[in-house]
């Protein structure tokens, strides 16, 4: 029961009016960041540290975890409306949810968004409470040899993604392999694909090529079409609120989406995107209507943006647990802990418990306080949709030209944003889906790394990967998920080859 | 949309400056007016914390009126650097966070611009490097690690930051001492520290490389075992031996220190060093450095330049072996 005093000693800080409005502020700013694209939440606590010489640290960490997040819940919001998704978390959620925005359902589908990550970050945060050391230690039985095989899953997944032709679907997910190849090679220290240009030793930056595809590419594919006045974008139609049949098809890909996002939040690398691919595919090899994947399955955005907020609350495990981050968030407020002269680590709950408690209860309030923000928004975030479009995206490239400059000071980053934009546009006339690239980006780097990583471990025994049982394993479902649907529907179809052969025979 | 946002946007961004700027007492006669503070990484990195402190320091001593910061990540330095040196050229007002990582950094990239083309005004700080390994290790000493190292460098695989780094560069000079081919080092590079740290508490590495407070409350709880450290002296509270003590003769410690930009003249120079010097003996910069445990080290004008110089051919020539340079 101590777990549970403690809490409530939490609960009691956290609820003083005093630092309950610096949870609300929190939720308030994070809801927006969210929805700004290319601004993130962790661009957003590291501007704020300075303030960590003059905020008292409960006060600080309830604000950060109202923006931590709200970030999540408003990430959700451009994503569906305008398909521009801010985050790379979200961008699954565009898949579906922006579908169903263009078919008049985009109340039904921000509802869904916003009740899932509801109820999926507050199964996170009470896994966190309750289960948080076991489930690091699981992590930390995860080596390099355990991320490729792990990656390895992931771009199985990536098939659910690749859209109508698979051709075009592959060539996109080639693009964004290359992409992440670029800049210094952690394990040589030798630059790649950099063209002498230092802006491009630390890589491509994942939200400058999405933001940049997305959101300028969208741009400019309206701006091509031509024709804004008559609203073409999307048009209203129907209850913004979900209906029963919403409901019934929502509730399982949100509690399966928390359960696959918590535990990847844990891991020390994998991030908040991996659970959120897998949450996809798994709704779509599992709904009743997959015919509808692609045209606006409701499913297809409960389950992904669950996974997402579940991730959130995971990826905090290691770090109250362990001292660990396991996202660019979580190193940020990492080093916020240290303003404050707290080293976080293995030690913080029991000489920090205060402060732990009091942060993760205003994660359950923030939980509240968001939910109650973002249902009533929804009915206004869809009014956005009558404003002409092309204001609208006006509104967007420069949200996401100031966003981008701002995060790294760097016209060359604003120049790249511009060169993404134009491929984006390039792609979407070409019928070349734009998320099987940015997988691609985030999947290569984090596939070669560990698997040379692992190599290195283990003296260049490939070996390696099928002797170690965790990595095996997930190798195994790996291949059945591969083979099995190929094998069951060779199996089907055998029999209907027979049938007219012995029909010829009666 | 946009009529909402933008406001919102206007008012989030000016509550930022306004926070920061809620206690600005009035002292007399501050030594600068403003100082323009470049730091070439990401906020909440290492150097942000410095400059950030440097700031919170001179404001509550009074010495500087106001600060404009200015981050620039990436590379190690290397996309700030080039930046500072062009813009702030010949500005007696304008300081520069860096340290060790940026001399590796301009050498592993042969980038054009380096640390040589800056100013060297102060070194504050300074972290020595630890070498340590799983509380479940076999290795329970120096010497157990030793051994193994001399019998198969291959078979001990060390996990630290990215290739070329510090903790790259002491694990070449720790298997040069020991008479071994540094090119034989089986180094697994991680990006950031917690997938270091995750990787050596899981045991799925042999030993790992990173600078003390990172690893510090790993140890504290039992999860890691530290076996040597490689600064001059030991750190004060921490009783594990030097290399040196060891009968390895290899220092290396993880700086940071204050830059100005080329071109200024040595009165300008002067100032900035002055001011450096009564920032250091103010009781505000003591009590960050104690409360962060940072180490101080506190070096400036040419004697610093000189250890600088030293610094580079040191690296220069570890990294060689380890054919990175």
């Amino acid at each position: 029961m101590s777990t549970f005093d403690a809490l409530m000693g939490g609960f009691a800080t956290a609820l003083q009016p005093g630092i309950l409005l610096y949870g609300v502020g929190g939720c308030f700013l994070g809801t927006l960041v969210g929805v700004l694209p290319g601004i993130g939440p962790a661009l957003t606590i590291a501007l704020l540290l300075p303030l960590t010489y003059k905020v008292p640290a409960a006060a600080m960490f309830v604000l950060f975890a109202g923006i931590y997040y709200g970030a999540m819940y408003g990430g959700s919001t451009t994503s569906i409306l305008i398909n521009a998704p801010g985050e790379s978390a979200t961008m699954v959620t565009a898949m579906e949810g922006n579908r169903m925005a263009r078919r008049g359902r985009a109340g039904p589908a921000l509802a869904t968004a916003a009740i899932g990550s509801f109820v999926a970050g507050t199964i996170g945060t009470i896994a966190l409470t309750f289960f948080a050391p076991w489930v690091v230690e699981i992590a930390l039985a995860f080596g390099p040899a355990e991320y490729a095989a792990l990656s390895v899953l992931a771009l199985v997944a990536v098939s659910s993604v690749l859209g109508n032709s698979t051709l075009r679907g592959l060539i996109a997910l080639a693009v964004g392999l290359l992409l992440g190849f670029v800049g210094v090679d952690l394990q040589t220290g030798q630059p790649r694909l950099t063209f002498g240009a230092a802006e491009l030793l630390d890589g491509v930056e994942v939200t400058v090529v999405l933001v940049g595809i997305f959101a300028v590419g969208e741009a400019l594919f309206l701006a091509w079409q031509g024709h804004f006045a008559d609203g073409e974008v999307m048009k209203l139609s129907g209850s913004v609120k979900l209906s029963r049949e919403d409901w019934k098809r929502s509730w399982k890909p949100w509690l399966r989406g928390a359960a696959l996002g918590f535990p990847f939040g844990a891991l020390p690398a994998g991030g908040s995107e991996l659970p959120t691919l897998l949450s996809y595919y798994a709704e779509k090899r599992l709904s009743k209507h997959p015919e509808e994947f692609g045209k606006g399955a409701i499913e297809g955005v409960a389950g992904p943006e669950a996974a997402n907020n579940a991730s959130a609350a995971g990826v905090l495990m290691p770090l109250l647990t362990l001292g660990i981050p396991t996202s660019a968030t979580a190193a940020v407020i990492l080093s916020a802990f240290q303003g404050y002269g707290i080293q976080p680590g293995p030690l913080l709950f029991t000489q920090q418990s205060g402060l732990v408690w009091t942060l993760i209860a205003s994660l359950y309030i923030g939980n509240v306080i968001l939910l109650l923000l973002n249902l009533p928004l929804v009915g206004l975030w869809v009014k956005l949709l009558y404003i002409p479009s092309q204001w609208l995206y006006a509104g967007i490239l420069v949200i996401s030209t100031v966003a981008v400059y701002g995060a790294g000071n760097s016209l060359f980053d604003v120049g790249m944003l511009f060169a993404f934009g134009v491929l984006g546009f390039a792609m979407r006339r070409l019928d070349i889906p734009a998320a099987p690239l940015i997988v691609g980006m985030i999947l290569g780097p984090l596939l070669e790394q560990s698997m040379r990583q692992a190599l290195v471990i283990s003296q260049g025994d490939w070996g390696t990967f099928a002797s170690r049982p965790l990595s095996a394993s997930l190798l195994a479902i790996a291949a059945a998920l591969l083979v099995m649907p190929r094998l069951v529907s060779m199996l089907r179809k055998a029999p209907r080859q027979e049938s007219p052969a012995s029909d010829a025979r009666q | 949309m946009i009529s909402i946002t933008r406001r919102r946007l206007l008012i989030g961004a000016s509550l930022a400056p306004l926070a920061a700027a809620l206690p600005r007492m009035a002292f007399a006669a501050p030594m600068f007016e403003s100082i323009n503070m470049f730091i070439p990484a990401a906020p909440g990195g290492g150097w942000d914390g410095t400059g950030r402190a440097i700031e919170a320091a001179s404001k509550s001593a009074g010495l500087i009126g106001g600060f404009q910061f200015e981050n620039v990540s990436g590379a190690g330095g290397m996309v700030g650097l080039p930046k500072f040196v062009n813009q702030r050229k010949g500005m007696g007002n304008a300081l520069l966070v860096g340290g060790s990582v940026m001399v590796g950094a301009g050498i592993a990239n042969k980038s054009p611009v380096t640390i040589k083309d800056v100013t060297p005004i102060a070194r504050l700080t300074e972290e020595a490097g630890v070498i340590a390994v799983p509380a479940s290790s076999p290795f329970k000493t120096w010497k157990d690690l030793e051994n193994a190292l001399k019998a198969n460098p291959k078979a001990v695989s060390v996990a630290g930051g990215s290739a070329g780094g510090t903790d790259h560069l002491l694990l070449g000079m720790l298997l040069r001492a020991l008479k071994l081919n540094p090119k034989d080092a089986s180094y697994v590079a991680f990006s950031g520290g917690g997938a270091a740290i995750a990787a050596i508490i899981g045991g799925q590495v042999s030993a790992g490389i990173s600078g003390y407070s990172e690893f510090a409350e790993q140890v504290a709880a039992g999860r890691m075992r530290l076996l040597a450290v490689s600064g001059n002296k030991r750190i004060p509270g921490v009783d594990v031996p030097t290399l040196k003590e060891l009968g390895v003769p290899v220092t290396a410690a993880n700086w940071r220190g204050v830059f100005a930009p080329p071109g200024i003249n040595a009165k300008q120079k002067q100032a900035l060093i002055d001011y450096m010097t009564a920032l250091n003996k103010s009781q505000a910069w003591k009590d960050i450095v104690a409360q962060r445990k940072w180490s101080d080290v506190f070096l400036a004008g040419d004697a610093f330049a000189k250890e600088l110089a030293e610094d580079i051919a040191e690296t220069e020539a570890a990294m060689k072996e380890l054919g990175l340079a």
